[in-house]
């Protein structure tokens, strides 16, 4: 942060020392590791409750996330980041922020374009950027495996797929940022992402007008709303900005885990390099254990949730990551046991707002792992160098050190 | 062994498309990427334990597996 910080942020937050009380998934003990902190206030109660972010609870159970997360009459989607402001809804970004019955048309229209045989297609493209970014390193012996391999690979998939630059990445980046991270201390950072970002894509729209493509913008533009009606540029726009924000630091944590979890565990890389089949089995544990993405609602009506109380007004901090390690639902919650058989883990969400790049994002996951351990089968974290790991509501490793080659 | 019957529950599937993956010969997905059994849903001789797979692994607990 800059030495004279924008009269728009809020005071820091003060430290946290009674978690179940006064928890704050922006605290940084939290950021580095927020596991034991979750294990606390499970034992605690299945629902906790904090006074920052102007009353916000945090369901700590698989059952108790499941039972918000399938109850779309007293949870709403409008908000979907737990924040220190709540100003009025502007920027909507559907189906992520919608309700029934708004959702269901909203959502249909994106899910063609992300079906596993979609993403088949895609698949090549993939695995030729993430050749074409190991190249760049491999023979340095180290990198930085979050700055120059993982953060990459989701931006340019996702550029390809809807026809702009794959160098325009580097935007798309500055704007999360803003948005996810910056923004839930300052409007001011969240509102210069959004224009920044619609203005981008408002070009982007206008041209496709005049010069229709494959591409999904253009699938988009032909899509037709629920009356059989086009949809508006406002709604296209919307839904843009939410693959953007969805679906580029969610991967990008996803395959940073991996790679971090694989950098400290050489049984579980031998393994897997021995036993490649067994990939998208550790896939799905990682995601388990190391689901990047919390998601929010907020309490329209007063209900209660695995028997605790939760009045209207408040927000919902809905943990995908502390569900799914829960030992309830999970023997062995906090290992990562890379051939679990059993594993209905809820990293991409539970009910109606199912993650729509979930074929997206697993396809990236494989092949970003895949190619890295048959170019780099040996490696390990830096130890000069420090792994940090982004706060708030998208959890992964920002800055990812590791030797390898001549350093391994 | 007794023969396995499988069922997708349209109102429950949410599209996550795990028994696709872990069972392509027991379930096909339609545009949206909702699954489906494949044909009356008759799980063929030496499929049961992908049959269970696939139900354990569905996280809306959307597949109905009974014994006929």
């Amino acid at each position: 942060m800059s030495d004279s910080p924008s009269a728009s942020y809020l005071p820091e937050h003060p430290p946290v020392t009674d978690w179940v009380h006064d928890f704050d998934h922006t605290d940084p003990v939290w950021t580095d590791d927020p596991f034991p902190i979750w294990e606390t206030l499970r034992a605690a109660s299945p629902v906790v409750h904090t006074e920052r972010f102007l009353g916000c609870y945090m369901p700590t159970t698989y059952q108790a996330v499941k039972e918000i997360a399938y109850d779309t009459e007293h949870f709403s989607s409008r908000r979907v980041i737990v924040r220190d402001v709540r100003p009025e809804i502007s920027a909507r970004a559907p189906p992520i922020t919608s309700d029934p019955p708004e959702h269901k048309p909203a959502k249909q229209v994106l899910l063609p374009p992300f079906t596993p045989d979609a993403m088949t297609r895609l698949e090549p493209r993939v695995r030729a950027i993430c050749n074409e970014l190991i190249d760049e390193f491999i023979a340095d012996g180290h990198c930085d495996a979050a700055a120059r391999y993982t953060k990459h690979i989701p931006v340019r998939a996702i550029a390809h797929m809807l026809g702009i630059p794959e160098k325009d990445g580097d935007l798309f980046i500055k704007w999360i940022h803003q948005i996810l991270e910056l923004g839930i201390k300052s409007e001011d950072e969240m509102m210069n992402g959004v224009r920044e970002m619609t203005g981008y894509f408002m070009a982007h729209l206008e041209q496709r007008k005049l010069e229709p493509g494959d591409d999904l913008i253009s699938q988009l533009l032909r899509a037709k709303g629920p009356g059989g009606q086009p949809l508006t540029d406002e709604h296209v726009l919307g839904s843009l900005r939410l693959l953007l924000i969805a679906g580029i630091d969610t991967t990008w944590s996803a395959i940073g885990s991996s790679l971090w979890h694989l950098a400290r565990t050489p049984a579980d890389r031998e393994r897997l390099i021995a036993e490649p089949a067994l990939i998208p089995t550790a896939i799905e544990e990682f995601l388990r254990a190391y689901s990047p993405v919390t998601m929010a609602r907020e309490v329209m009506k007063e209900t209660s949730i695995s028997g605790c109380p939760v009045k209207a007004g408040n927000m919902v901090l809905l943990s995908f990551p502390a569900a799914n390690r829960d030992p309830a639902m999970f023997p062995d919650a906090d290992k990562v046991v890379i051939d679990r058989k059993e594993n209905r883990h809820a990293a991409f969400g539970l009910g109606i707002h199912r993650c729509v790049g979930s074929n997206l994002a697993r396809m990236e996951m494989q092949v970003a792992i895949e190619e890295w351990l048959k170019r780099i089968p040996d490696f390990r974290l830096d130890p000069a160098g420090k792994v940090t790991w982004s706060e708030g509501t998208v959890r992964g490793p920002r800055q990812l050190p590791v030797l390898f080659g001549k350093n391994a | 062994m007794s023969k396995l019957k499988i069922r997708v529950d349209q109102d429950k599937c949410q599209g996550h498309a795990r028994c696709k993956s872990l069972a392509p010969e027991l379930f096909e997905l339609d545009e949206y990427g909702n699954a489906h059994e494949v044909g009356d849903g008759t799980v063929p001789a030496g499929l049961e334990d992908k049959a269970w797979l696939a139900q354990t692994n569905c996280p809306e607990i959307a597949i109905e597996v009974t014994e006929e």
